[in-house]
């Protein structure tokens, strides 16, 4: 009985989200909504974590949706590698949970709080979907739940500029999404499939055509989009600074990995390693692209006055790492990426929930306004510092793992020039990230600001945040599970897909 | 994890930084006791470790020994952590709970990465060394304080990226993580010798101790003046003793900052070049690299340690006292502060060598080695050094601040810690000097060797009084740098015009120099920086709100261009 209910897990951890997300609407009050999201996120975690173990123990899970075999009806597929995205997705959403309920009550009015809520389940359920799902169009499907559901969701922040931000967010999602669907639909048409594996098979007969070309570029282009990756980055930052805290929190940790993943999953599994990188140059393409974006990035990181802002462009510097990691085509390459798709998430999703703690209290997020914020707020000052050293890469936290695994990988496949350039870009992160802690500690409180009540942000945004921290710490220290499993993903997938 | 748990009981370093991470969340009142006797509890846990490997644990897939006690190590160890005493027992009345944590943790990361066995675990603590000592700087709270220690930091994370890249190129070449002799020749040699030329301050490679140091807080130089430099010294010993290049290396970092400090009106900066002069003589010992010119470069290592602490000590309870250490402005200080006198002019008699104080008993092991093997124009030039040292560090410091003409401050002495850390400092200063043999017992190596010879002392003497004319001469003429405007020019001595103007001009030339170089990080990147803030900033092409169709003719492009690519 209970093996039968396990081995619906897959199917589970999409429809149980999405499935809460009408009880929200009808609970309405704010404190009913946010109690179902807090069990619904924990439950779709205890799954994912059920799933994650279960699958490093007997192999990858293939599950028929409906019980239609694939390549007919839906395939959902829970391989080593989107398993561990899968973790980091429900998990954050988790850990955020207990975040939203205080910061949400101090941005959004008291009658729309539930509407967030339901939101963010239709965001979650959307992404958890783009990471199980083993049928192309189906992904396009949750891509759209998700990007729809954020949309919604930025424009629910406090300031107005919200609005423009989500609109321009909605045109560039939207382009990604048409693009993707275009390269997906290229694809039905030469092979008249859409499950991933049964693309794989019956590709490489056409790969020569300029159909099968055309496909790769839509795709690639699309989910570029939806990945923030250099040029295709530019709603990011505003849809970020401007996104109510927690939805930042959430959407930057999880949102661009899963696109990326997507990317991954699409060139190494689909159309292959060999075909993307040896017959088409797309990792040079890729490797040039995350270069640029890794040192522009970096430098406007530099020079933004607002801290979420800040975080937002060095999320793009960051996203070149990942990008850069897979480019490589190396199993060392493609863990490298996987390490940081994790890392970066907690990263980030550390730091926004630090900086929203700080908003809870001050209600700015500018640079200048947040100075001498370090005796005021102790511990959340102190949680942004070690989130900081953790996305510059100090040793003994989850940055250096990353850090340490790409150019690893990036010097033995002999780019010596993009070694240099990983390492201009983690110096400019020393900058930028010691520029906010110059400000909490060292500069003194503005008289104006001041009038702010002093005091620390709510007891349960702290503990959501220095869980975090504590993971961040956890896996600096001791790196080996993490390493060992996304070791693992990396070699299955490329094992897959040459 | 259990590894993990042992190996933080048995560790110094990590009793340090634990302490220090303590620190700052314990009540006001457990600080003085905490800042003294966490110190002696390091130094006591460091002699208990067996000489041997320890502290074996795994981390992302390596085998680290992060407790490597041997007679290198352990020299390097004990005086860093009698330098943490000193420093805390020195800033004992700082109500900044900043500072505090950071130069306890400094200190351990500092003690754990000379205990390193090897590159991984070297590299972790070398990064720690940087992480915290920039707080010492920030701690002053001023806008200069805060561009110079981001400036610090880039420059020492600088240092840990090619120390971790040079790392990796070796693991991967060798299989071996191993902090031994490495030498330039191995894979990734030169770039973790870079690493570590960058904070041994290597001329060219130096301005960040001139630039960042006298930046810090009255005691927070004192802590900085401790750590990083020497533990590059260290670290060159270990991986790079014997290495030719060095002995090079070591005779110009003698030499060139003398000039400087000559010139230079900030009295903590003068300690600054002088210390980069101090550190020529190690690495000229390590150059060498024969057991007693190692032997010499760790036991100056330990000497200059303390004096050159005892010389920043004293011109930290100045500037706590009087507000600043400009030359030009300070003068007849030794009426108020008359003990601070005394410390100041034996830490300035040991950093210049007389016989009897420290630096005579550590600095003549390394002439005599450079002696022993040969290297006749490196002894020249040490010997040419050592009479600089006296004129600025030994002369030039007491003589401006202390004495000279009275510039009318009447201050408080320090402050009674202050002066009991002093007080210690300066009796080790003399104990060492007088009595080496505790000294010699703990080097590394088993050579016999004996300062007071005849040779030795009448060598060092006659050297000593030569350069104190020369101070003498300079300073009557009006020629030494600093108080020239101060200073009315005999008429003995107008017919003479023309030297005064080649000093001038030549000190003009030394001083472009200097701004030049440092412009390379200021001035230069003044003009880079507003040109990346034109493209990047936020109403630049890069950072400012695009308008959509902006970004969809960029999306556009991207598309047609994977489509030209492919076809």
């Amino acid at each position: 009985m209970i093996a039968h209910f396990v081995s619906q897990f897959p199917i589970l951890v999409v429809v149980v989200p999405l499935l809460t997300m009408p009880l929200v609407v009808l609970a309405h009050r704010a404190f009913a909504a946010w109690a179902l999201y807090l069990a619904c996120t924990w439950a779709v975690f205890a799954m994912a974590c059920a799933l994650f173990a279960r699958v490093a123990t007997h192999g990858p899970i293939d599950y028929a949706v409906g019980g239609w075999a694939p390549p007919f009806g839906i395939e959902l597929v829970i391989d080593s590698f989107n398993a561990v995205v899968l973790l980091l997705v429900a998990g954050m959403a988790a850990i955020n949970s207990i975040y939203a309920r205080a910061s949400l009550a101090r941005e959004i009015e008291p009658e729309r709080l539930y509407l967030v809520y339901a939101l963010m389940l239709a965001c979650l359920a959307g992404l958890i979907g783009i990471t199980v799902t083993g049928d192309a169009f189906n992904l396009f499907v949750f891509l759209e739940i998700s990007s729809l559901s954020s949309y919604a969701l930025i424009a629910m922040g406090p300031k107005r500029r919200a609005l423009l931000s989500s609109f321009q967010y909605l045109i560039m999602g939207t382009v990604g999404g048409t693009f993707l669907l275009i390269g997906v639909g290229l694809a039905y048409m030469m092979t008249g499939t859409l499950n991933m594996a049964d693309l794989a098979t019956r590709l490489p007969a056409v790969f020569d055509t300029r159909t099968c070309q055309a496909a790769l570029a839509f795709i690639v282009v699309g989910l570029s989009l939806k990945a923030a990756l250099f040029p295709a980055h530019i709603w990011l930052p505003n849809a970020y600074t401007y996104a109510p805290s927690s939805v930042t929190a959430f959407i930057a940790a999880t949102s661009t990995k899963v696109a990326v993943y997507a990317l991954i999953r699409f060139v190494f599994t689909v159309f292959g390693a060999s075909y993307a990188f040896e017959q088409l140059p797309l990792n040079q393409v890729l490797l040039g692209l995350s270069a640029i974006a890794m040192i522009a990035a970096s430098l406007a990181a530099i020079f933004q006055t607002d801290v979420k802002r800040l975080l937002a462009w060095s999320s793009v510097a960051q996203m070149g790492y990942i990008v850069t990691g897979f480019a490589l085509a190396s199993t060392a390459g493609l863990s490298a990426s996987l390490v940081h798709i994790v890392n970066h998430g907690l990263i980030k999703g550390a730091l926004f929930m630090a900086v929203g703690a700080m908003a809870w209290r001050t209600r700015t997020t500018s640079i200048n306004d947040l100075a001498g914020l370090g005796r005021t707020m102790p511990f959340t000052s102190a949680a942004f510092v070690v989130g900081g050293l953790s996305l510059i890469g100090v040793p003994a936290t989850a940055g250096f793992i990353s850090k340490w695994a790409l150019l690893s990988a990036i010097l033995a496949a002999g780019h010596y020039l993009i070694a240099a350039l990983v390492l201009i870009a983690s110096l400019l992160a020393v900058i930028y990230v010691g520029k906010v802690v110059e400000a909490l500690y060292f500069r003194p409180r503005d008289a104006e600001a001041s009038n702010h009540d002093a005091g620390e942000a709510p007891l349960a945004m702290q503990i959501a945040t220095w869980a975090l921290i504590a993971l961040n710490v956890a896996i600096g220290l001791h790196a080996s599970p993490e390493l060992t499993a996304t070791g693992r993903a990396a070699h299955a997938l490329i094992g897959g897909g040459a | 994890m259990s590894e993990w748990l042992g190996h933080a009981i048995a560790s110094p370093a990590l009793l340090l930084m634990a302490a220090g991470l303590v620190l700052a969340v314990t009540p006001r009142l457990v600080h003085a006791i905490w800042l003294l006797a966490v110190p002696v509890l390091a130094l006591a846990l460091l002699w208990a470790l067996p000489t041997g490997l320890h502290g074996q644990v795994s981390l992302f897939g390596f085998d680290l020994t992060t407790l490597r006690v041997d007679g290198l190590s352990r020299i390097w160890a004990t005086i860093f952590i009698i330098g943490s005493f000193l420093t805390g027992l020195y800033a004992l009345h700082v109500d900044d709970r900043v500072q505090h944590v950071a130069s306890l943790v400094y200190a351990g990361a500092a003690v754990g990465a000379v205990l390193a066995g090897d590159l991984v675990t070297l590299f972790i603590f070398w990064e720690a060394t940087a992480i915290s000592s920039v707080f010492l700087i920030w701690a002053r709270r001023t806008v200069r304080a805060h561009i110079v220690g981001l400036r610090y930091l880039v420059i020492q994370v600088i240092s840990g990226l090619l120390l971790m890249v040079g790392t990796i190129i070796h693991y991967h070449q060798t299989g071996s993580i191993a902090f031994d002799h490495l030498g330039l020749n191995v894979a990734g040699g030169w770039l973790i010798f870079l690493a570590f030329g960058i904070k041994a301050a290597f001329p060219l490679l130096h301005n960040w101790v001139q630039d960042a140091y006298p930046e810090s807080t009255p005691t927070g130089t004192v802590v900085l003046s401790i750590y990083t430099t020497k533990l590059a010294i260290y670290s060159l010993a270990r991986g790079y003793a014997g290495t030719e290049l060095l002995i090079t290396i070591g005779a110009v970092m003698t030499l060139f900052p003398i000039f400087y400090a000559v010139i230079e009106n900030d009295l903590r900066r003068v300690l600054a070049y002088s210390l980069n002069n101090q550190l020529g003589f190690m690495v000229v010992g390590i150059g060498i690299g024969t057991p007693l010119a190692l032997n010499g470069a760790a036991a100056h290592a330990f000497a200059h340690i303390l004096y050159k602490g005892l010389l920043f000590m004293s011109m930290g309870a100045v500037l706590y006292r009087v507000g600043t250490v400009k030359a030009s402005e300070l003068g007849g200080l030794y009426k108020s502060m008359p003990f601070t006198t005394v410390f100041c002019i034996v830490g300035s008699m040991s950093i210049s060598a007389f016989p009897l104080f420290s630096g005579f008993v550590t600095k003549s092991m390394i002439l005599a080695a450079a002696a022993d093997s040969h290297h006749w124009i490196a002894w020249c030039v040490l010997l040419v050094a050592s009479a600089g040292v006296l004129d600025h560090s030994g002369i030039k410091v007491p003589f401006f601040s202390f004495f000279a003409h009275d510039a009318g401050y009447r201050v408080k002495e320090a402050p009674l810690n202050m002066l009991a850390a002093m007080a210690i400092t300066a009796a080790l200063c003399i104990g060492i000097g007088v009595y080496p043999a505790p000294l010699y017992a703990i080097l590394p190596f088993d050579v016999p060797y004996s300062p007071y010879t005849t040779a030795h002392v009448v060598n060092q003497l006659q050297l000593l009084l030569f350069a104190a004319l020369a101070f003498v001469v300079l300073f009557r003429s009006g020629l030494y740098p600093p108080e020239v405007r101060g200073l009315n020019i005999d008429s003995d001595w107008i017919y003479r015009r023309a030297l005064p103007f080649t000093v001038s001009a030549v000190r003009w030339a030394l001083m472009r120099a200097r701004d030049a170089a440092i412009g390379v990080l200021t001035i230069g990147l003044g003009g880079a920086r507003r040109r990346i803030e034109a493209s990047f900033g936020a109403r630049g092409v890069m950072a400012r709100t695009w308008t959509t169709g902006v970004m969809l003719l960029w999306v556009t492009a991207l598309l047609a261009a994977y489509l030209w690519l492919y076809y």
